[in-house]
């Protein structure tokens, strides 16, 4: 991994490019996929409780990656790992590497909030921020230095109409942004987050507290988000991950028990636990 | 539902609104009696001479309540504007930065505080804040005859006694935002302070409004420790130095005291009416502005 300069234009470059580029560098077989996120030996613990247990795992890039499992087992805390949302709770330890685009994000002088910006993310309650739409998605923006009110007004509808939403609020976006439903509330944390131009779309459960035309809706953004952002996507609705992924990294007790193309792990699992999870015998 | 359990809600749902119209009565009740008792000064002293009048000379029958007015009015002020941004920050620090050992060794520190009788506040400030003002504070600021009982250490002692309950409820308030909303800012890229300062404070601002205001209503009426160290004379303040004397002190000091004076003891009831209504409308203007916040951002 380290051969890689970390830079995030790199993803600009024409995929071609990339795929020579990355044949040579990888460590974990991703069955021909690049890795956008790479992770190393990481062990997460709160005080003496291991939530993580030596988790290596490769994200390919601009694919969709479902984390499934049963509820405990760690999705959550490896999906904060990746943008060190984990470092803030209380009495955490933190061991190994992450790897953004070649760079390891725990790294000494990595500056945080350029790692976040690079990943938006989907809570599993939608989060509207105590504000108006339009400030909603101008929040980033304006963090990030942008200040002309046309640029941002122009910013604001492009990204509205991207997570499909313009159409629906045009009219009220001075209005607060905790009056939409519940749906419309997700999709607009999801402008928001693309507002600020990640490269990683990061969602944990994000259609749980959704009614399933909304669900819908999120999981068809996602497919076609792919095309530009590599997404990650935590559930544990296991019919999400065979309708939408590419990839799945199913979960157990802090570990990963077996990863892979979606269809493989799904068809033909090559692990007994993963096989009695995928047909229900757990969960 | 069973008949038995049907009739038991209907009892909780009966006697949570006896209570509620209960308390709602009482109040009512003191409003009154408070009027009747002070119908005597209102009619024989035009409203506006007793609100905006300075002489106090019960003997000659001038009871003018504006020194009296002022002083709560200063007393409360002083109080707040330490006691607020101390509180602001303090809260902010404990729920957004300090780590759980702090955070519990500070919170039972402010319950004692809170515990502690208005009593023991008047004493530390009659020993510590007192002398402090007429040695240091006022010569400072070229008060060489201030006595150090004055409004200020009034404001000051009031200001620590306000402390407990309003950070107490401002911590109640922050804990109740999500932490995924402040992980929603920080996804974005936002740091720290700018997630406290754009997202936190501003989704606690009605709670954060509503601890201010009962610090607020606390100040108005805390009498005993403020009575201790305000000086206590009637006498408009003319700087933070002086002296002063708050409605309650008025109260508490001189109810049952030369009751021989015809209208005196109307003219206490008066002020006890004036504080009462003083804090009701400061409590609905309060709650007004607090449901405006929420409908704004919440
Ligand atoms: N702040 C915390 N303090 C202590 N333990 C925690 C904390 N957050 C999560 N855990 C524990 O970490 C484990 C994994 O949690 P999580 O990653 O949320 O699981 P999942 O998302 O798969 O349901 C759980 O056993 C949970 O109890
Ligand atoms: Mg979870």
């Amino acid at each position: 991994m380290k051969t890689s300069t970390s830079t995030s234009f790199k993803n600009n470059f024409p995929l071609s490019l990339q795929e020579t580029e990355v044949a040579e560098e990888k460590v974990i077989p991703l069955g021909g996929l690049k890795p956008h996120i790479s992770v190393r030996n990481l062990n997460i613990s709160y005080g003496s409780q291991r939530i993580l247990k030596n988790v290596s795992i490769d994200i390919p890039n601009k694919k969709i990656t479902a984390i499934i499992g049963p509820s405990g087992c760690g999705k959550t805390t490896l999906l904060k790992t990746f943008n060190r949302l984990i470092e803030s709770a209380d009495g955490i330890n933190i061991d190994g590497e992450v790897l953004v685009d070649g760079e390891n994000i725990y790294g000494n002088d990595v500056e945080v909030t350029h790692i976040r910006k690079k990943m938006g993310l989907l809570s599993q309650r939608p989060m509207p921020l105590p504000m108006s739409i339009f400030d909603n998605i101008a929040y980033g923006m304006r963090i990030h230095g942008i200040r002309k009110k046309a640029l941002l007004q122009e910013k604001v509808e492009h990204y509205l109409r991207q997570a499909s939403l313009w159409e629906e609020v045009k009219d009220r976006l001075h209005h607060p942004a905790t009056k939409l439903s519940i749906g419309q509330q997700q999709r607009l944390c999801l402008a928001r987050g693309l507002a600020v131009e990640p490269e990683i779309i990061l969602g944990d459960e994000p259609t749980s507290a959704l009614d399933p035309i909304s669900s819908q809706r999120i999981e068809e953004k996602f497919v076609e988000l792919k095309k530009d952002y590599t997404v990650i996507m935590v559930t544990h609705i296991l019919r999400q991950a065979r309708r939408i992924a590419d990839y799945i990294i199913f979960m157990w007790l802090g570990e990963i028990v077996e990863h892979g193309p979606a269809q493989e792990l799904l068809e033909n699992p090559k692990e007994e636990m993963t096989r009695e999870y995928v047909k229900g015998v757990i969960s | 539902m069973s008949t038995g359990r049907i009739l038991k809600d209907r009892i909780a749902g009966k006697s949570v609104w006896l209570v509620t119209l209960f308390s709602g009565l009482i109040l009512f009740l003191i409003i009154v009696g408070l009027y009747l008792k002070s119908a005597p000064i209102l009619h024989s002293h035009s409203l506006s001479d007793l609100l905006f009048e300075s002489k106090w000379k019960p003997g000659k029958n001038q009871f003018g309540f504006l020194p009296y007015i002022l002083s709560t009015v200063y007393v409360t002020f002083i109080s707040l504007v330490i006691a607020v941004p101390l509180c602001v920050l303090c809260a902010i620090y404990m729920s957004e930065y300090a780590n759980k050992k702090v955070k519990g060794f500070v919170t039972s520190l402010v319950d004692i505080l809170a515990g502690i009788p208005s009593v023991i506040f008047g004493i530390w400030g009659i020993i510590l804040i007192v002398p402090f003002i007429s040695n240091k504070l006022a010569p400072a600021f070229g008060h060489e005859d201030s006595t150090g009982y004055s409004i200020l250490a009034g404001g000051l002692v009031l200001a620590v006694m306000v402390f407990p309950i309003v950070i107490h409820i401002m911590l109640e308030v922050l804990r109740t935002v999500p932490v995924e909303l402040r992980e929603a800012s920080l996804s974005l890229g936002a740091n720290k302070w700018e997630t406290i300062k754009k997202v936190v404070l501003r989704k606690a601002a009605p709670g954060i409004s509503a601890a201010i205001v009962l610090g607020f209503s606390r100040a108005f009426g805390e009498t005993l420790a403020v009575l201790m160290v305000v000086g206590n004379t009637a006498l408009i303040p003319k700087s933070l130095f002086d002296s002063g004397y708050p409605l309650p002190a008025l109260i508490a000091n001189n109810y049952g005291e030369m009751m021989s004076i015809p209208l005196y003891d109307s003219a206490l009831m008066f002020a006890a009416l004036l504080l009462l209504t003083v804090i009701l409308v400061f409590n609905v203007i309060a709650r007004m502005v607090i449901m405006r916040l929420e409908k704004q951002m919440i």
